[in-house]
């Protein structure tokens, strides 16, 4: 009889085999609003009365479509500028702001400013970390008295070397957002 | 039974009366694991009363028998009773293999050379117990890579995928005990979640021709088989402990087997592994920490007539991805391409940070047998898999300590197997699988899912068996395979609507978010694969094998529904719902010729695979974090052309050389030019000089050159970098150069007393701190290769 226990097993183990479902309930998984994504970053150059603003926005983050990058003005020479970036993350409602976050952890992250040639401009940072590096959510930025056309190129570092000198490639880390605008002096 | 015994004793005595009766059958009896001849075993003419023995050669003769058909009994007091049929015409030799019933085999080391061929006409290889003791600290990829024809694809030097001429990731079938390992190998940064220490003995199976394992094998198969448990009162174990200077660490591994005379039997093997960051010849690989824990159990009987096992084991693994090689986009690639060290570079630390991996791979199996005399084996088995794989990347918030890829894959498999043993001329083996799946990304990690929530069901069927005719062997087998996958995800509607899936997979929407989509594709595939092959031994030296297999292996979860950034690569990768199955065609063909002194093996071999799914960067997309390269997959007209060398010399008693190469040339037959991430060719020579009289002391030196990949498809793409206002060239394509390293190996025997020993071994790998770069390693762009490691290793059997 030690047979019948045998085919006993073989049997059972057929029927486990065959018992396996499906937990096809219906229910939807849960949606995922990444909440990594930076869709757009705002850059407000404020001189007296006058206020420019650079937007680059890729609501579908790292969806197939390029970011939308509008500037709204041309800057002036000679004109001292007040200014202050913002992040979002609008794939979400309300819409994340990113920046604030990025202030709570100034130490692990710089915003640059790189101006190309052909625009004459000097970036101060005007906020910096508890160890008093640079964080450049607030900047002025200065035009000298040359117009000209060029981009201006701002990137959000994240765990940068601190301090740095200034420069992208002395700062290393990696990059969370890097944006580059058309900017006109005149 | 007893009526067949009786036919044949009637048949027996008409014939007897009719035919002259002076011939003589004569033959060797051999043991089927290792060669060697059995002494003192019996042949019983079934249905007569006579009975010869072997003699010390292992012999046997039977004088006056008539021109017929014979059932002989053979059996041996450390083998399985067999049948044999015989037909007598003339004066006829006749060899029977038998199979051990495992009663002697006291001595662990004889069961881990006790290898039985998984084909008989393809190539295969095996990396015996030695070798998987000596790589004990490292990982299975790293011991498969000794064998000829297989590489490695790494992501560091703890993450190593084998590569089996070529091929990688699903195309390579990986069975551990019986059970396909289901632990996400799609992905080319997911190593084998298989703890080296629970093998016993690896065979790699270079293509399809293991039909009875799948029919997907498109580049090979790996069988991973545990000790072998003697049926005797015994109590063994071995212990091994490893230390490296190179990651400042070590592993521990300990295995303890106790068996019964009744056939009862339990084993267990635990390993521990640490190592903190490795080392470069000129810096350290910041965050490169390991820490692997690994227990496996197992509880059974053994009653040559069936058998029953359970078993459980778990893998759990956290390694350290480089700190270096997370970037940020496009341009931080290509600072970090030309950058001649890693950007981070920090002190020495056995800490793991972000980036990091941490996967746990858990199988619970019960498994059975059942002889049927003089027919065969029939086999059953269930197992359970989960496969939970966190990986932790750099998050914006470095509070957030949530894994930003959550898996847990469920497999739950069964199968039936029967292998016709009743002829010892024939193996013949037919069975059935079944398996089903789920896998649940967690969306507790606030990031899209990269592989999405999914059903599996397959089903397969196949026959295979085999044939001798004296120096003829032939081999043939057929395979059906059913494959099903519901899939439940979410697209991003641009993307969606970009790779025009809104025109042509309209029907798997189900709801349509603000920006997302929610669908439900459903994909059926009818797989066949096949092979056939013949052998021919030339003489006694020299065997000659063709074989051709063909497998299909429906796409992968990765290749039809990647679909965005993946984070740890810095790169978007975007799959394809249209994919069809890729199709195989392999031709090898192995010559090999052995004497007592030189062993030589050439295989070569061709394989076309229509439809080969591949995934290379087509070109870069704008988002807000600057520009990002794209990989797209693709399917194309393959073709894999290449050939191993094995040599082994024994130049004198003590001496020994030997010498292997690989080549593989893969070509984009679609696009006529070279395929992406081909291993380049290989040459790995050795001396060995033994003396047995000084403890068994052995000393060997092993030179491996690695030439330079010299052809690869130019994937190289622009970048603007603001910093130089320059437009810049990323080269992701040229592979390094090539490069040599000399690894030197000492062990020496102590008896510590009748029962027990120990080997002491000291090994020092990348003798001469050579500063390299892998062309299949991820990390190339970002930091060389391990410098120098001295290795010293105590092992214990007792």
């Amino acid at each position: 009889m030690k047979n019948f226990r045998n085919y006993t097993l073989i049997a059972l183990t057929a029927i486990s085999l065959a018992a396996c479902s499906s937990d096809d309930d219906g229910d939807i998984p849960e949606i995922i609003n990444e909440e990594e994504v930076i869709t757009t970053l705002n850059l407000t150059l404020q001189s007296g009365a006058e206020t420019i603003v650079l937007t680059s926005q890729d609501l579908d983050g790292d969806g197939p479509n390029a970011p939308t990058i509008t500037v709204s003005g041309n800057l002036d020479v000679s004109t001292v500028y007040n200014g202050t970036v913002e992040f979002l993350n609008e794939t979400e409602s309300p819409a994340e702001d990113i920046t604030e976050e990025v202030e709570e952890e100034a130490d692990e992250h710089q915003v640059f400013y790189t101006p190309s040639a052909g625009v004459d401009a000097a970036i101060a940072y005007g906020n910096f970390d508890s160890d008093n590096n640079p964080l450049g959510t607030v900047v002025t930025l200065t035009t000298g008295a040359t117009a000209g056309t060029g981009t201006l190129t701002v990137t959000l570092r994240h765990e940068p070397t601190k301090p740095n000198d200034g420069t992208l490639s002395d700062a290393g880390g990696e990059t969370d957002i890097q944006v580059t605008f058309p900017v006109t002096v005149e | 039974m007893k009526f067949y015994l009786w036919l044949s004793i009637a048949l027996l005595s008409i014939t007897a009366t009719a035919q002259e009766c002076s011939y003589t059958l004569s033959g060797y009896i051999i043991d089927l694991h290792d060669n060697e001849v059995l002494q003192e075993a019996t042949i019983i003419i079934v249905g007569s009363e006579r009975s010869v023995t072997t003699d010390a050669q292992g012999k046997y003769v039977i004088t006056d028998l008539c021109e017929d058909q014979y059932t002989l009994q053979v059996s041996h007091p450390a083998c399985e009773t067999q049948l044999v049929k015989v037909t007598v015409s003339g004066n006829t030799t006749r060899t029977i293999n038998m199979e051990h019933h495992l009663e002697s085999l006291g001595d662990v080391e004889v069961v881990a050379h006790a290898h039985k061929s998984k084909s008989r006409t393809a190539t295969e290889s095996v990396v015996d117990h030695n070798l998987l003791e000596n790589n004990s600290a490292a990982s299975l990829g790293d011991a498969l890579k000794n064998l000829s024809g297989v590489t490695s694809l790494n992501t560091g030097n703890s993450v190593v995928k084998p590569v089996i001429q070529g091929l990688h990731s699903s195309r390579v079938v990986l069975i551990t005990e019986g059970t396909r390992l289901q632990d996400q190998e799609w992905g080319v940064e997911h190593a084998p979640n298989i703890d080296v220490n629970a093998a016993g003995e690896v065979t790699v199976i270079k293509g399809a021709a293991g039909l009875q394992y799948g029919g997907d094998a498109i580049g090979g198969t790996i069988i991973i088989e545990p000790e072998r448990v003697p049926v005797k009162d015994t109590l063994f174990g071995r212990t091994i402990i490893t230390g490296a200077t190179n990651g400042r660490g070590g592993s521990l591994t300990t295995s303890l087997i106790k068996s019964y005379n009744n056939g009862w039997y339990g084993g267990i093997n635990g390993t521990l592994k640490r190592f903190g960051d490795f080392e470069a010849p000129d810096y350290v690989l910041s965050n490169t920490a390991l820490y692997e824990r690994d227990l496996s159990v197992r509880i059974g009987v053994n009653k040559y007539r069936y058998g029953v096992e359970a078993s459980y084991s778990i893998f759990d693994k956290e390694s350290g991805i480089l700190r270096s090689s997370h970037v940020g986009n496009a341009a931080d690639l290509s600072v970090a391409i030309n950058s001649q060290e890693p950007f981070v570079v920090e002190p020495f630390t056995y800490d793991i940070n972000a980036p990091r991996q941490e996967v746990k791979h858990q199988i619970a199996k019960l498994k059975s047998f059942y002889r049927f005399d003089n027919f065969g084996k029939l086999s059953a088995q269930v197992d359970y898999q989960r496969n939970n794989r966190l990986e932790f990347d750099i998050r914006r918030d470095s509070d957030d300590l949530r894994p930003s890829i959550d898996l847990q894959l469920e497999t739950i498999g069964g199968k039936i197997d029967f292998d016709y043993t009743a002829d010892n001329t024939i193996t013949a083996k037919v069975g059935i699988s079944g398996r089903y799946q789920d896998h649940f990304p967690d969306p507790v990690t606030g990031v899209r899912r990269l592989i999405p929530d999914y059903q599996g069901y397959d089903f397969g069927i196949y026959a295979l068996g085999s044939k001798d005719f004296g120096k003829w062997t032939i081999e043939a087998g057929a395979r059906y395979d059913y494959n099903r996958i519901n899939a439940e995800k979410f697209y991003i509607t641009s993307l969606w609507e970009a790779r025009e899936y809104d025109v042509n997979f309209a029907q798997f929407v189900v709801e349509e978010f603000e920006n997302q989509i929610f669908v439900k594709p459903e994909f059926e595939y009818h797989n066949f694969s096949a092979t056939a092959g013949a052998s021919y031994e030339v003489n006694d030296a020299t065997t000659v094998s063709l074989n051709y297999a063909m497998a299909s292996r429906s796409p992968n979860v990765s290749e039809l529904f990647s679909d965005g950034l993946h984070q740890s690569a810095a790169r978007l990768e975007l799959g394809d719902l249209s994919f069809n199955q890729e199709v195989a065609n392999k031709i090898s063909l192995n010559f090999t010729r052995s004497t007592d002194t030189w062993s030589f093996t050439i295989a070569p071999f061709a394989n076309f695979i229509k439809d080969f799914i591949l995934i290379e960067p087509t070109g870069v997309q704008q988002t807000l974090r600057g520009s990002f390269p794209v990989w797209e997959y693709r399917q194309t007209q393959a073709r894999l052309l290449g050939f191993d060398i094995d040599n082994n010399v024994q130049v004198t008693d003590r001496f020994e050389f030997s010498n292997q190469f690989s080549l593989v040339k893969g070509k984009d037959v679609t696009f006529d030019r070279a395929l992406i991430n081909v291993p380049s060719a290989s040459t790995r020579n050795s001396v060995t000089y033994t003396m047995p009289s000084v403890n068994n002391l052995k000393l060997s030196l092993e030179s491996n050159y690695v030439f330079r990949q010299n052809e690869f498809p130019d994937t190289n793409f622009d970048v603007f970098l603001p910093e130089t206002n320059t437009t810049e060239l990323v080269d992701i394509s040229t592979p390094p150069d090539a490069y040599h390293l000399l690894n030197f190996r000492s062990s020496i025997d102590f008896a510590i007393n009748d029962k027990s020993n120990l080997n002491v071994g000291l090994m020092v790998n990348n003798l001469f701190d050579t500063s390299y770069r892998e062309y299949l390693n991820r990390q190339r762009y970002f930091a060389d290769d391990l410098g120098r490691n001295v290795l010293l290793q105590l092992k214990i059997n007792y």
